[in-house]
């Protein structure tokens, strides 16, 4: 059976086991309609002409895996930032593992979506903003319809939350394959500040297909900085949607950091609904083989005096292909915006590939919006340069690779993900040197 | 230390240098002369390694090695440095990160663990004010945004930390004024000792008041066509290269 026909069949028995009573049930019933109009995107569809899902949709997944693992947490150590304080939501096979994880409802709520679903008190959050923020495409319509599980979090106002929040999906490989589709919500309200981490990790080579739906409402004079570590294995991919709200004088910005798994579609869309706010999108993407990673952005500018930051860099080496796609919205209204882009890259072998495609709409007239693409090799004098000190072409090669990707990482709060990063970048480059700057 | 014997080499099929012989022992300093286009940068390079040139006849023996085969890394190893006549903007690796990359990768060919931080760090002072080097420099990114008089104190300033058995100074006295040209030379003279060699590669002899030679030769259409004492450098500079080119015509 074609996945989509599994899923759509599968629906009927994943609605009746739920609660008829569930705040959602309407919103999962006209999602998984939608889903069944359109159908997975092919690369017909305009937003999916360089990316196709037809080598990770061909398995035949495990929609609920019904046995539940244990991992030990010796075994997943090295896929969390453990050096830092920090609550962590962590997912086994898309069940929530309490035994790994560090919830709270203290002041704020650092809890599950299961929950949140069901019980009375947290209804009217979910009824305010769950599928608020989530365009009624295709894939995020399938999350919508089996959502169920995932992170919800709650900051209420005026909250410094100073430990930051992991949420990490691991899956284990004991199904055949396995598709996964977690939900997460998080809810930040004015003044208040949250740091979050998120990360997918399969521990097997038995296929693995994510379909994430996140939704982020950062209310007024919220700071919401979120950072995406995806370098998982060979045979797992990952689709990402992101969708952020943003009220006035909010600031809120996603660092993407890809360096690894089959197929990444990261489609990060943010809403400015206020003034004076910032948005700020950046990602570094280092990837080989036939890796296959594509940030597909969006910055809606609504109201007038906002600003947005794009700035992805991205190295492609064997036979990997990239693709950037990234529009800026300015609405009539939204005078004196700053928008600015900028794509760089680099082809490191002859058989990689990178699409680049900005795309501007500006319907207001005053407004400074900039946005620049390149495309290069590495610098053979420099090479040279730096061999003659005695630097190995290998050590030389990484340190103009990681010079020309790591002002992306000077946006980041978190040291220690920044020195995290810093390692990922070395091993992924094959080499051992510190890049201390 | 270096004998040069016959070399050939050539870019793109185009032959550039033909047929030069050059022996520098330790201690010694040579300068090496000529008219734009006689082939000095394509020799500094081919002893360095440049890719770009190919030898296709001829030795270079280093320490009774023939380096022909290795990499620039392996000749920087092993004691050569080359300094640019234009240092490459390396945006994104500071001055300070480059210089223990470079360093702790010599070591690490050689067998050595790297050097421990507060060594390194004193070094790295000790050589800065050798050059007259300000520190927040060191933490710049690696020739970005130098000035020309900068970027040829950080080459020697590299040169300082490196410690290499021969120097190779090409064109260092370009772009530079007099201040800068005096804190060069103060530093490639008190770095001098009787066991490391220098080539000084320059258009004009005015470095070579500052860095004085033991012998200069002349460069014309990729060959030494004289070679002499400090003295040639100056008639050099009276009488300009054209009796040279004469000479050899005839």
């Amino acid at each position: 059976m074609e996945l989509q026909d599994k899923l759509v069949s599968s629906f009927m028995a994943f609605e009746d086991h739920l609660e008829d009573a569930s705040p959602i049930h309407d919103v999962r019933n006209q999602a998984i309609k939608l889903f069944e109009q359109e159908g997975f995107p092919t690369k017909k569809d305009e937003a999916w002409k360089y990316t196709s899902l037809k080598s990770v949709l061909k398995h035949d997944y495990s929609l609920f895996p019904k046995q539940e693992t244990s991992i030990e947490y010796k075994d997943i150590k090295k896929y969390l930032i453990h050096d830092i304080d920090s609550y962590k939501i962590i997912f086994v096979d898309g069940k929530y593992s309490s035994y790994l994880s560090e919830t709270t409802h203290d002041g704020i709520d650092v809890c599950l979506m299961s929950a949140a679903l069901a019980k009375p008190k947290y209804r009217l959050v979910i009824e305010n903003y769950f599928n608020k923020a989530a365009t009624k495409d295709s894939l995020s319509s399938l999350n919508t319809a089996f959502s169920s599980e995932g992170a919800y979090i709650h900051i209420s106002k005026n909250k410094l939350v100073e430990k930051p929040i992991q949420i990490v999906h691991f899956s284990t490989g004991n199904e055949a394959a396995l598709m996964l589709q977690p939900r997460n919500l998080i809810v930040v309200d004015e003044n208040s500040h949250v740091q979050i981490i998120e990360r997918h990790q399969s521990l097997t080579n038995n296929p693995v297909l994510t379909n994430s739906v996140t939704e982020i409402f950062a209310n007024k004079r919220a700071i919401v900085d979120y950072y995406k570590i995806q370098n998982d294995n060979q045979n797992a991919s990952l689709i990402d949607n992101t969708f952020i709200k943003q009220k006035q004088e909010s600031h809120a910005s996603v660092h993407t950091f890809s360096f690894g798994g089959k197929l990444t579609r990261n489609n990060l869309n943010f809403y400015q609904n206020g003034e004076r706010m910032d948005s700020t999108l950046k990602g570094i993407t280092i990837i080989g083989d036939k890796q296959h990673v594509d940030h597909n952005t969006l910055v809606h500018h609504i109201e007038p005096n906002c600003e947005s930051h794009q700035d992805y860099k991205g190295i492609f080496g064997d036979s990997a292909t990239g693709v950037f796609n990234g529009k800026v919205v300015v609405e009539k209204e939204a005078q004196k915006t700053n928008a600015y882009q900028s794509n760089n890259n680099i082809l490191v072998s002859d058989k990689a590939t990178i699409n680049s495609k900005p795309q501007l709409e500006i319907f207001a007239d005053d407004v400074k919006c900039s946005h620049g693409c390149t495309i290069g090799q590495l610098d053979e004098s420099a090479m040279f340069y730096m061999r003659s000190r005695g630097i190995p072409e290998k050590e030389a090669r990484a340190l103009l690779m990681y010079a020309f990707s790591n002002n992306v990482l000077e946006s980041v709060k978190i040291p220690e993900i920044k020195q995290r990063i810093t390692k990922l970048i070395a091993n992924k480059l094959g080499v051992d040197i510190g890049f201390d700057l | 230390m270096l004998k040069i014997k016959n070399l050939h080499a050539s870019v793109e099929d185009k032959g550039i240098l033909r047929g030069i012989n050059l022996e520098v022992n330790p201690g010694e300093i040579h300068a090496i002369m000529g008219p734009n286009g006689s082939g000095k940068s394509t020799l500094a390079s081919v002893i360095a390694g440049k890719e770009e040139y190919e030898v296709t006849e001829g030795e270079i023996i280093f320490e009774g090695e023939d380096i022909n085969e290795l990499d620039a890394e392996e000749r920087a190893h092993k004691g050569v440095f080359l300094s640019f006549q234009y240092p490459v903007e390396i945006p994104g690796v500071s001055v300070t990160n480059f210089m223990k990359t470079a360093i702790n990768e010599t070591r690490k060919a050689k067998g050595l663990d790297d050097m421990p931080a507060n060594e390194m760090l004193k070094m790295i002072r000790e050589k800065s004010e050798l050059l007259e080097i300000d520190r927040k420099f060191l933490s710049r990114s690696l020739n970005e945004g130098f000035s020309g008089g900068e970027k040829k104190r950080n080459e020697i300033f590299q040169m300082a930390m490196l410690e290499p058995k021969l120097a190779i100074l090409d064109e260092t006295d370009s772009g530079l004024d007099i201040d800068a040209l005096r804190i060069v030379a103060n530093g490639v003279n008190k770095l001098k000792t009787k066991d490391n060699a220098v080539i000084v590669i320059t258009h004009y002899q005015r470095l070579l008041d500052y860095i004085v030679p033991d012998y200069v030769h002349v460069l014309h259409q990729g060959k030494i066509v004289k070679s002499g004492s400090k003295e040639l450098a100056h008639e050099l500079e009276e009488k300009g290269y054209d009796w040279v080119k004469e000479e050899v015509n005839v």
